[in-house]
C-alpha cells in the first residue's frame, strides 16, 4: 500500500513534467505550484497529529511535533506570501492526487497501533518525503516563476531534505 | 625628590609582592560572539573564543532550532526568530548540532 500510494505520489507530480516534455504550456504555474506545496504540507501536518495521537513511542512523537510545527511554520509563510502577491492557490490534479492518496493513507495508518504503527509512520515519512523532495528539485523549483515563491520552496527542499534524513534515521531506529 | 620616587618604587614592589592584582596581568574582558541562523545552517563560528565569553546564536529561520552540544555541555533552544546564548566554561574543540534537524551541525574551538 506503501509503495501504491508513494508510485501515486510520483506519477502525478511528474505528470506535470511529462505533459510539460510535450507541450511546454502545460507546465504548472505559480498559483497551482502554490497549492501543490501547500498541500504537501497539509498532508504532512496532518500525519504528524495522527502520530501524536497514536504513538507512544518517544523519539517517533519528537519526529511527529517536529513536522508539525516545521509544516505549519512554512504553510504560514506560503500564505502570507500569496496574499502578499495576491495570487490564489489553484486546485489542481497533482494536489488532488497527493490528497487522495494521502487520506488513504492515514486510513490505512489508523488501523494499526504501536509499533506497527510507528513502523508504518516512519516508513511512510521517508518515502513521502522522499517524493515531494525529488518533485520539488526537479519541478517545483525549476517552474516557479516568482523569485519570492522560488525562494520559499528551495527552503522548503532544504528543510524537507533535513525531515527526510531524520526519517530514514528514525526508521532505522525501529528496525 | 629622588628618594621620595624610590621610595614610591619600593612601596609599589612591595605590594605587588604581596599579590595585589593591580600587578597581575589584566584579565582578558570577556565578548559576546555571535552565530547566525540562516536557511537551516549555522554560520561559521567566531575566531579566538575564550573561556568566559558568550556565545550567541541568533534564529533567523522560520523554524526552531536547537544548539546542543555533542558533549552535552549546552543545548540552547532557539525558538523561530529568536536568539540564545551559554557561557563557555571549559576549552577545548566542542561539536554541536540542531536536535530538531540533526542534519544542521557547527563546531567551536574554546581556549583558556
Amino acid at each position: 500500500m506503501n509503495r501504491l500510494f508513494v508510485t501515486a505520489a510520483i506519477a502525478a507530480v511528474a505528470s506535470f513534467a511529462t505533459a510539460a516534455s510535450a507541450a511546454p504550456a502545460a507546465k504548472p504555474t505559480d498559483p497551482q505550484i502554490a497549492h501543490i506545496a501547500y498541500t504537501a504540507g497539509v498532508i504532512d501536518i496532518a500525519a504528524g497529529n495522527q502520530a501524536l495521537g497514536k504513538s507512544h513511542n518517544k523519539d517517533v512523537l519528537a519526529f511527529a511535533q517536529e513536522m508539525v510545527r516545521d509544516h505549519t511554520a512554512v504553510n504560514g509563510k506560503a500564505l502570507a506570501l500569496v496574499k502578499r502577491l495576491n495570487v490564489t492557490p489553484q486546485a489542481n490534479p497533482t494536489s488532488a492526487s497527493l490528497k487522495a492518496g494521502a487520506d488513504a493513507k492515514l486510513t490505512e495508518l489508523a488501523k494499526l497501533s504501536g509499533a506497527a504503527f510507528d513502523k508504518a509512520y516512519v516508513q511512510n515519512e521517508v518515502a513521502y518525503h522522499r517524493t515531494v523532495n525529488g518533485a520539488l528539485r526537479d519541478t517545483l523549483i525549476p517552474d516557479s516563476q516568482n523569485p519570492d515563491l522560488k525562494a520559499l520552496l528551495q527552503t522548503g527542499l532544504k528543510l524537507f531534505t533535513e525531515h527526510q534524513m531524520h526519517a530514514e534515521h528514525l526508521a532505522a531506529e525501529l528496525k | 625628590m629622588a628618594i621620595r620616587s624610590a621610595r614610591r618604587l619600593a612601596l609599589a614592589l612591595l605590594l605587588c609582592g604581596l599579590g595585589f592584582s593591580a600587578c597581575a596581568p589584566k584579565p582578558r574582558p570577556a565578548k559576546t560572539a555571535e552565530i547566525i541562523i540562516d536557511q537551516l545552517a549555522f554560520s561559521a563560528a567566531p575566531a579566538e573564543l575564550h573561556v568566559g565569553d558568550t556565545l550567541r546564536w541568533d534564529n533567523h529561520d522560520m523554524f526552531q532550532h536547537s544548539a546542543t552540544a555533542k558533549d552535552g555541555q549546552f543545548d540552547v533552544d532557539l525558538p523561530a526568530g529568536r536568539a540564545g546564548s551559554v557561557v563557555l566554561r571549559r576549552a577545548g574543540i566542542i561539536s554541536y548540532i540542531c536536535r530538531y534537524h540533526p542534519g544542521m551541525s557547527g563546531q567551536i574551538v574554546v581556549s583558556e
